[in-house]
């Protein structure tokens, strides 16, 4: 019985993710045999590190293979069931789960039966599938389906048009069961019913898919491809289907932008035609089931695109295209094609790498940014092996032709019948000509020839203007802290301290719609993208206009409107709507309603609905784009907020079916900043004019507000510029790369929205706990109607303030206020309790001025207890811990006095991203440490060395940070000083990048891997993972439990920060009650809750939180901004300035020097929320912290509560408990798994004693295997922690090892140990390098050629400090990235080679990929050019090429190519010594800027020794 | 905001004063005012915080602070002298006489000196009146609703501001011959000169306002005939009664109330008529003020202007200290040691002294007999005990009493009104409103003695209240 997951309390299925390993063998030559089937279980057998177990540890989240149908085993099978098979290719194969229930089965079966008889062709019989399911564990075998499979004889169709029937016979009997059976027939699930492939698939581990299917066993079971799955789910439910491969393709990975690829095709059917299906089309529909995974979906829309005529290639390169921006070397024609395409289908966007098949041909490709690992291998017996890693099957060295790995949007492709292997440029030319594409654009595509050029200057109403700004919310704070630094600097503004106001639905002020909406962002199960160091593979361009049949191609198909970016100015919209030609018309549409009125909400709606009336007219009129606009407000029409006009409309007319119909544009007042333009896109719009944000920026620059000197074009082109920055930021926090896939996706989520309104106009967005409805929509919108059109008296300012960014008397409500910060000032600062409570209860009386949903929530009283017999203070301090904030961010003196504070309370402290001082770890004489009990490893791993690992607690992951989830951060030259620099390994003075994603996490997977690095840099240390709330979080912690962490932090969208764009501050996340509840339940449901600890922080302030946190399922509390504020922070939110008078969230000296922070504070402020704690606790009836850990039952809402719009809030998703009969546990009992048991170095250390005891010199030898990951650390760690980081003497362990190493080869590797690989190693090698060496080369006897072959992964050096590796090959993508000290020696590598680096040296004697030292700041790269062409390849805004001329240059590149022919043997080296003369000029040496700039003036003042200033000085200066 | 770490470049710049030699020789104002360079400079040093406590907290006006101080950074003044009038009706004044509780609280005051908030606002208005910024902003629409408003200091002026430009016709009804109260009476010329006032007044009338001056209501007029005449009444009559000192010897005809000593002081600078009686001088005198308040000080420097021979200046609180002390933590307005500049031209200071009683030659005080006073917690409470042998006496001419003030004055109309009172002797109210539906009450009539800028807070406060509920 499939065990369904279902929506409840706050989990909602859609954002259950999956990730796995993928793989594909094939015989080039088309032979089938046995072998084929083998080497699948070969390579899903050693991939399977990358899925995972369910709760009982037993079960698989799912496994499959996919390969031709094996007649020659069938046709003996089936004899024997008495019927016989036609010849291959004329009969299919289905392959069905069905009910255990025979009745229920027999009728889905009967009319599967009927499906394939109505399309005339001939059921042969049945077939049980033999299956043994003793190996299954309990939760798989519960969900057990009956497996049959059909055979079908095409009545003398075969190949293609059998296979088309066999198609049309699925989707209508899938359509049919759910008519006709219902519920009961959800186990009914055809896994493949075709002529040509057969799945089959379950939920196994790796190893359980062959034991349970004995056919496969049979050697008659033949196939020339196979393709396997191994599947990591975030979840523990069982469910057969959800396994892959599907028919066509097996996916790791994830696809951000499925609910806008799902609107898309379902708006698509409607014109959907083919001459193959003719009027059986409809049969099709849906072409996507609803509700099926990302993956499914993918395969649903392929299949569609293939059986209608496209080929797999081309269908595959319509649906996940590669980027094609300026920035790339591609043809002509190639572009075109994905010009062409992009204006039929919008990319399937997210990391991707997909292996594909129809039987006959079998390829792999990869999504535009390359984020999974997909490495190939090529026998010299024609054999070809596709997969996450390398090494899943072994060969002999002398059998392997090639090596590879699929690059960024590249594929790969096999044809059993030619015979041969494609390559990437044969297919896509191929492609790209079949049709005149260039021909047809350039004929067809609209640009309108100088519509889109510089805007031109904005006429504007000086005398109404402060009316029509009112009417649409402005504030004079909007102006001066949004629209002001956007126009000025082109750039989004910044802003700190987090966020302390209301949710829009607690705010007594009108807030414009866009504000009860969250974006959502990735993490964990994706990656976000660097929409600034890998822009490049980014897109806004947008087609709009009227859509074609998407089966079909055509001229008429590009008869679009071609927009570089969706912003149009004001003279853009006018000209836009001058045109006027037969096959292009504009209509513009007017979303305004009745402001004279007394029942607003039907005022509302009778505007929406003749909004989506004269849409449809305008459609039917002939219109092909639609401009939604607000323009004629006058006293009695006010403006429908334009997010509900764009998202009624869209889904008005996706429900009319003519949404292909035309392209909707925006012409409204209201949208002013980046959140706004996303929303709006997010929820159809194709452009949008904001025309008032234009008007307004005049206005500024008329009231000398905007620097005199700038020109209004000039304020007009930032301004634009400012916003299509923060798009693509707010696309890539998602991990989306074209606006083309993020238009309509809805990556948001609701919170105050009702579920009528969202059911009607923002459908499928979650919306978790109500709240109001068009009435209070209307209402707010008529409130600042009524504001605009009303005279103000004299005096009154035109504009109100605001307040929402600061505090202002009049304004929006802060939590942090005058009061609060100085009563907790006061009161820690005198031990006063009873300011304290002051504070506290200026906090927590939040029944009068709403603030936080908690405040909101009311405590159930229980039988008090003794306040006596309550847990001490001093036992509850010790679950509390104060935030990651970095050396760097704030002070050396906060961050010290944080540090002493929480350890002498037993409590922990966090370092943040930014390393710490090694002095620290030593104690001081009075007994206080200075050492943080949490270390955080973030993106760009500062200071993360093995010595830091080694004397944390706890390792903390930052997945996100509560005020920028899914963003990077930098941290600016002039806050480098010399000591921040020397902890982060990099050079003072120059700028230090934290790229967004950690760049080896783009997977669940990956982040388990992480985990068991860490855990292997420090046996014995727990590690938690910080994620940040957002729906969909508690799937993720369920993916991080399975993961092996032993703690979740989930951390609110409030948290405060030292810098962050105030679009991220405000709009990002949700509040901590959900996530924290979300992730309570989830873990829960999936019963992992008992083998995780789960902290939660974000603007925690008092002991109430504590309490109601606990409730809510927390064992753990973080404070942070309350922290800062016992050490004398006032919240002048002017961090990012480095200007702050109390010396904490500043480096400069003299401003360091009036800190007058002491431990005390923050003790005595920690002591005062354990008390507040235990007054709650004896209230409530609790004596143990433990006892009150998930007691849900004790909160509820606060009904008294009778605020317009808080009262249509609903918290009982929040309070939900899941089932918990079985006396599950609520929170964390037990320790997770150790996974370390059986790992390599146990024994390498055995080995290793001399060394380890007496230095003595060692050599080690023996094999390894892919599935030996992380070899070399937990040695490392021993050595460190007996010798210290300098470890042992140079050349002491020698370990030599034959094969392929797993992932995370030598990574924190120790000073004295040198790791030979002789083979070749999967991605991540030297992660983290502490010192030691590590050297790669191939084995004797490979017949390839090293240098053009890939022997070693991606993501190499990944923030490696220190120590060296030479490598006798290619490297895959992003090679030495964040590395800030190691030395590399390397023959080829992918794209974004050496990004992001701080330092150290990279040589490159090959090849190198696209991107090369992006956001490169330290460092120095020589690379050997031999096309001289290295400088298209190589990204140069930070850096600069030059030859290598000096002599010390050449001496050291001389001495790095020696060594490494010494220790590689290396043929290439050999070759550039022996004509060294020659080769030296065709090396480029790659020398970061501001990195040149700094060394120079830290020579020159060393050289000034008589001079006082510090170097350092001079620096940042 | 200003300069990022402007506070650390620029050092605060204080107002200059003229040469206490020259400037005791007469009433007028004696502040230098910056150059405009020093003053953006001054700007500079705002620091826009996330929380202005200056403006949350210090400012009775709630003045948008970092707004006024950054358009000044910016060289728009006239934009920054629309914002400060935005909140505040008199900056002229507050910029001369508010102690400025703004930069006590100025987050710079923590390890630095503050912002020089005040003096900014003295510059932006001024430089207003100068550029004929402050124009006359009459209603565009006229209620056709009446409204009296009792008492013409700052609290009733700015209710009657406020309310002229909602709209409504507003009559002031002054006692004296001339409008300003305490502004006018109270404040010596030389921290505010009267032509200040004037200037605000023209404003005033030209939107709308009309002064009744030399009548006493429920003297002159009755409250009843108020009600017939207005919707509405408003009572800003200050706090005039003022605490006087029960001790032996109290009749002597040379033993004055500090007001009576300023108002007849500050006739004379104005050249109004004035009873030859009640002109005091103290030139050639030995002058006793006794308090150690803002009225004292202003004694003190009145004092000096008319040549007194010798000043003492007593209090009976013990002296604050040198810095904040703890019980006022940051930012509360601090008990500290202040120095007015009256103080600085010459006078001697003393606390914990408690005048015992006065001694004299038939109707004239001669000598006055104090002691030291140590003040010991009690119960939660302070009570005063004497110290032992340290009893003077110090021969006197005369003797100001500045001990401050009680509360409204009940005789007469709040008395005819029969208005509910506090503990205080305050009329009470509830969001401006007394007991008396139609009677509003605003300023020291409600909250007892108080600072300009609070007074002009609840005068614009009553305003607001008034107008909503003659709209209702």
């Amino acid at each position: 019985m499939t065990l369904r997951l279902k929506n409840q309390g706050l989990y909602e299925t859609r954002y259950e993710h999956d990730a796995c390993g993928i793989g594909a063998v094939v015989n080039i030559n088309g032979k089938r045999d046995h072998s084929i089937i083998e080497y699948g279980k070969e390579i899903l057998i050693n991939l399977r590190h990358r899925g995972a177990a369910g709760a009982d540890e037993a079960t698989g989240d799912g496994a499959g293979i996919l390969f031709q149908i094996p007649h020659e085993y069938f046709a003996v099978e089936c004899e024997m069931l008495g019927f016989s098979l036609p010849e291959p290719g004329q009969y299919g194969v289905g392959m069905v789960f069905g009910s255990k229930d025979g009745d229920i089965r027999k009728a889905c079966d009967g009319v599967l039966e009927s499906a394939v008889t109505h399309y005339g062709l001939k059921i042969l019989g049945w077939r049980e599938v033999p299956s043994s399911n003793d190996c299954l564990g309990e939760i798989a075998l519960a969900a057990e389906p009956s497996i049959r499979q059909i055979f079908v004889d095409g009545n003398g169709l075969k190949n293609g048009s059998l296979e088309r029937k066999l198609y049309l016979a699925r989707k209508r009997s899938e359509r049919l069961v759910a008519e006709k059976v219902g519920e009961k027939g959800e186990d009914f699930y055809v896994t493949s019913l075709s002529c040509s492939t057969i799945v089959y698939k379950g939920m196994f581990m790796a190893w359980q898919l062959f034991a349970y299917y004995p056919d496969l066993a049979d050697e008659r079971v033949k196939s020339a491809l196979a393709i396997v799955h191994q599947r990591y789910s975030t979840n523990t439910f069982p469910n057969w289907r959800l396994a892959q491969p599907f028919r066509c393709i097996a996916h790791n990975g994830e696809l951000n932008t499925l609910s806008g690829n799902r609107n898309a095709m379902r708006a698509r059917e409607k014109k959907m035609a083919s001459e193959v299906f003719g009027d059986d089309i409809t049969e099709l529909f849906p072409i996507l089931t609803p509700q099926a995974s990302d993956s499914a979906c993918f395969d649903s829309a392929l299949e569609l695109l293939v059986r209608s005529g496209r080929s797999m290639p081309h269908a595959m390169m319509m649906m996940i295209p590669e980027a094609f921006g300026p920035k790339y070397h591609i043809s002509t024609d190639k572009r075109a094609f994905y010009e062409y395409h992009s204006a039929i289908m919008e990319p399937w966007d997210g990391p991707a790498a997909m292996v594909f098949s129809d039987g006959r041909l079998l390829g792999g490709t990869l999504d535009r940014n390359g984020l999974r690992p997909c490495r190939y291998l090529v026998t010299t017996d024609g054999l070809a092996i596709i997969a996450s890693e390398t090494g899943v099957v072994e060969f002999p060295p002398e059998k392997i032709r090639t090596k590879g790995r699929l690059q960024p949007g590249r594929m790969l492709l096999v044809d059993t019948i030619e015979g041969r292997i494609i390559s990437d440029n044969e297919i896509k030319s191929k492609i790209a000509r079949q049709r005149p594409y260039r021909r047809w654009l350039d004929e067809n595509r609209i640009e309108l020839r100088g519509l889109f050029d510089t805007p031109k200057l904005v006429k504007s109403d000086p005398r109404t203007i402060a009316q029509r700004m009112r009417a649409f919310g402005y504030t004079r704070e909007e102006l001066k802290m949004i629209l002001t630094p956007m126009a000025v600097n082109g750039q989004e503004p910044v802003g700190s301290m987090g966020n302390d106001t209301p949710l829009a639905v607690l705010s007594d002020k009108p807030k414009l719609l866009f504000d009860y909406f969250k974006q959502l962002f990735a993490q964990v199960t994706n990656p976000a993208i660097d929409p600034l160091r890998e822009g490049l593979v980014m897109s806004l361009m947008v087609f709009a206009g009227k859509k074609q049949n998407i089966l079909d191609e055509s001229p008429r198909h590009c008869r679009q409107l071609k927009l570089p970016h969706p912003i149009l100015s004001n003279e853009d919209i006018e000209r836009l709507r001058a045109v006027s030609r037969d096959d292009f018309k504009v209509a513009t549409i007017s979303a305004l309603f009745d402001a004279d009125t007394e029942k607003p909400a039907e005022a509302l709606r009778r505007g929406l609905d003749s909004l989506i009336d004269s849409a449809e007219k305008a459609i039917k009129d002939g219109a092909s784009l639609l401009i939604i606009s607000d323009r004629n407000i006058s006293q009695t029409k006010a403006p429908i907020p334009s997010l509900l006009a764009t998202a009624a409309v869209h889904h008005g007319m996706l429900n009319r079916g003519l949404r292909n119909e035309a392209g909707l544009i925006v012409e409204s007042g209201e949208p002013r900043e980046i959140m706004h333009f996303c929303l709006l896109c997010g929820y159809g719009a194709n452009a949008i004019n904001p025309f008032l944000a234009f008007e307004s920026l005049d206005e500024l620059h008329r009231q000398g507000e905007l620097p005199a000197d700038m020109e209004p074009i000039q304020i007009a082109d930032n301004y634009i510029a400012a916003i299509k920055k923060g798009i693509l930021k707010t696309m890539s926090k998602m991990g989306i790369s074209t606006l083309r896939s993020y238009t309509g996706a809805q990556l948001f989520e609701a919170i105050g929205l009702n579920r009528t309104v969202v059911d009607e106009y923002f459908t499928g967005t979650s919306s978790r706990i109500g709240g109001i409805g068009l009435a209070e929509i209307a209402q707010e919108a008529l409130a600042r109607h009524t504001s605009g059109f009303q005279q103000r008296p004299s005096g009154v300012l035109q504009l109100d303030f605001g307040g929402e960014y600061h505090f202002r008397h009049s304004g929006q409500r802060h939590l942090w206020n005058p009061t609060t910060v100085s009563r907790l000032q006061h009161a820690v600062q005198n031990n006063d309790a009873e300011a304290y409570a002051d504070y506290a209860k200026a906090v927590n009386e939040q029944a009068k001025t709403l603030c936080t949903l908690r405040g909101l929530f009311e405590f159930v009283s229980g039988e008090a207890v003794d306040i006596e017999e309550v847990e001490p203070a001093s036992e509850i301090v010790k679950r509390f811990c104060t935030g990651a904030m970095s050396h760097g961010s704030i002070s050396k003196e906060a961050h010290e006095c944080i540090a002493i504070a929480m350890n002498r309370l037993g409590s922990m402290s966090n370092t943040g991203e930014g390393g710490e001082d090694p002095e620290r770890y030593t104690q001081e004489a009075n007994g206080d440490s200075k050492n943080c009990a949490i270390k955080q490893i973030a993106s760009a791993r500062f200071g993360v060395t093995l010595n830091y690992l080694a004397h944390a607690h706890q390792l903390q992951i930052k997945i996100a940070q509560g005020a920028k989830p899914g963003e990077g951060g930098q941290l600016p030259g002039h806050k480098v000083t010399e000591e921040i620099a020397r902890l982060r390994y990099s050079t003072p003075g120059v700028t230090l990048i934290s790229p967004p994603p950690h760049h080896d996490i783009y997977s669940i997977e990956d982040l388990a891997q992480l985990i068991y690095d860490l855990k292997c840099g420090n046996p014995g240390v727990t590690v938690s993972v910080k994620l940040v709330a957002e729906v969909g979080v508690g799937t993720v912690a369920a993916g991080v439990a399975k993961g092996n962490a032993d703690e979740v932090l989930i951390s609110g969208h409030d948290g405060g920060t030292g810098a962050s764009p105030l679009s991220s501050i405000k709009h990002t996340g949700c509040p901590w009650e959900l996530g924290l509840a979300e992730t309570q339940q989830v873990l829960v449901m999936n019963n992992l809750r008992d083998r995780i600890r789960v902290q939660v922080d974000g603007q925690l302030k008092t002991g109430r939180d504590v309490v109601v946190g606990a409730l809510l399922g927390a064992e753990r509390f973080g404070f942070g901004t309350a922290a800062l504020v016992t050490l004398g922070c006032t919240l002048l939110r002017k961090c990012h300035e480095g200007a702050c008078p109390f010396g904490i969230g500043t480096q400069d000296p003299e401003l360091r020097r009036r800190f007058a922070g002491k431990p005390e504070y923050l003790q005595r402020f920690m002591y005062f929320v354990a008390e507040e704690v235990r007054q709650l606790m004896a209230k409530l009836g609790f004596r143990k912290f433990e006892d009150m850990v998930g007691r849900v039952d004790k909160l509820q809402m606060n009904r008294a509560i009778d605020h317009y719009k808080a009262k249509g809030l609903d918290f009982s998703a929040i309070f939900c408990q899941p089932d918990i009969s079985d006396g599950r546990a609520v929170r964390c009992v037990k320790a997770q798994p150790n996974k370390l048991e059986d790992h390599i170095d146990w024994e390498i250390l055995k080995q290793a004693q001399p060394a380890l005891e007496r230095k003595e010199k060692t050599v080690i030898e023996m094999p390894i295997h892919n599935t030996n990951r992380t070899i070399g650390t937990i040695l490392s760690n021993r050595i460190v922690s007996k010798y210290g980081p300098a470890g042992l003497p140079e050349g002491t362990v020698k370990i030599v090892l034959h094969g392929s190493a797993g992932q995370s080869f030598g990574a924190f590797l120790a000073p004295g140990v040198t790791l030979r690989l002789i083979g070749g190693s999967n991605d991540y090698l030297g992660k983290g390098l502490s010192g030691g060496r590590i050297v790669v080369s191939v084995p004797e006897g490979s017949p390839f050629i090293a240098h053009e072959n890939i022997i070693v992964g991606n993501t190499l050096l990944y923030g490696a400090t220190s120590g060296e590796v030479f490598i006798n090959g290619v490297a895959g993508e992003r090679f030495a990235v964040r590395n800030s000290g190691a030395i590399a020696v390397v023959e080829g590598v992918g794209d974004h080679g050496c990004e992001y680096m701080t330092g150290g040296t990279v040589v490159v004697l090959g090849k190198t990929g696209c991107n090369f030292a992006a956001g490169m700041s330290g460092g120095i790269a020589y690379v050997l050019d031999e096309m001289q062409l290295f400088d298209t390849m190589c990204n140069l805004d930070m850096v600069e090429l030059e030859s290598v001329w000096q002599e010390h240059d050449k001496e050291l590149l001389r001495d790095l190519i020696g060594r490494h022919l010494k220790w590689t043997a290396s043929a290439r080296a050999k070759y550039i010594l022996d004509a060294w003369p020659d080769m030296i000029g065709k090396f480029v040496k790659v020398v970061p800027i501001d990195y040149r700039k700094a060394l120079q003036k830290m020579r020159a003042a060393e050289q000034r020794d008589t001079e006082t200033t510090p170097a350092t000085e001079e620096v940042f200066s | 905001m200003g300069e990022v770490k402007g506070f650390i470049k620029y050092k605060r710049q204080d107002v200059g004063h003229r040469q206490v030699e020259k400037r005791v020789h007469d009433f007028n104002e004696f502040d230098l005012p910056l150059t405009p360079d020093a003053i953006r400079q001054q700007a500079a040093r705002c620091m826009d915080c996330g929380i202005p406590f200056c403006h949350g907290v210090g400012c009775p006006l709630n003045n948008l602070i970092p707004d006024i101080n950054e358009l000044v950074y910016k060289d728009q003044w006239e934009q920054a002298c629309q914002m400060l009038h935005a909140t505040n009706n008199f900056p002229e004044i507050t910029g001369r006489v508010c102690p400025a509780p703004c930069e006590s609280a100025c987050t710079l005051s923590i390890n630095d000196e503050p912002v020089l908030i005040r003096h900014i606002e003295f510059q932006i208005v001024e430089r207003g009146f100068e550029h004929g910024w402050i124009k006359p902003m009459p209603a565009p629409e006229k209620t056709g609703k009446r409204i009296a408003i009792i008492g013409s200091g700052p609290a009733g002026l700015a209710a009657a501001q406020q309310l002229a430009r909602a709209g409504h016709d507003v009559v002031i009804f002054e006692k004296d011959e001339r409008v300003g109260g305490m502004l006018r009476y109270g404040i010596p010329d030389f921290k505010l000169e009267k032509r200040i006032i004037g200037r605000r007044l023209d404003q005033l009338a030209a939107e709308g306002v009309e002064f009744e001056t030399g009548v006493e209501v429920g003297k002159d007029i009755s409250a009843r005939y108020l009600h017939k005449m207005f919707d509405c009444v408003c009572l800003a009559m200050g706090a005039r009664q003022p605490r006087d000192l029960a001790v032996t010897g109290r009749g002597y005809e040379n033993i004055l109330f500090a007001m009576d000593y300023l108002t007849a002081q500050n006739k004379l600078c104005s050249d109004e008529p004035i009873e030859q009686a009640k002109v005091v001088t103290a030139k050639d005198k030995v002058v006793a003020v006794i308090g150690g308040g803002d009225t004292g000080s202003d004694c003190v420097g009145t004092a000096r202007r008319q040549g007194a021979k010798k000043i003492y200046q007593f209090e009976i609180l013990p002296k604050p200290p040198e810095n904040r002390s703890p019980d006022t933590p940051w930012p509360m307005w601090p008990r500290v040691m202040r120095t007015s500049t009256s103080v600085e031209e010459g006078c001697e200071r003393r606390w914990s002294i408690m005048t015992k009683k006065f001694s004299g030659y038939e109707t004239r005080v001669g000598r006055l007999h104090a002691c030291e006073v140590e003040w010991i917690e009690k119960n939660g409470g302070w009570k005063i005990k004497e110290l032992p042998g340290t009893n003077f006496v110090l021969d006197v001419d005369l003797v100001i009493l500045a001990l401050g003030f009680l509360h409204v004055e009940h005789e007469g109309l709040v008395g005819d009104l029969g208005l509910q009172l506090d503990e205080k002797g305050s009329v009470t109210v509830n969001e401006c409103q007394t007991s008396v539906p139609w009677v509003f009450a605003a300023g020291d009539t409600v909250s007892g003695a108080s600072w300009v800028a609070t007074a002009i807070n609840s005068g614009r406060g009553a305003a607001a209240a008034i107008d909503k509920w003659l709209r209702h």
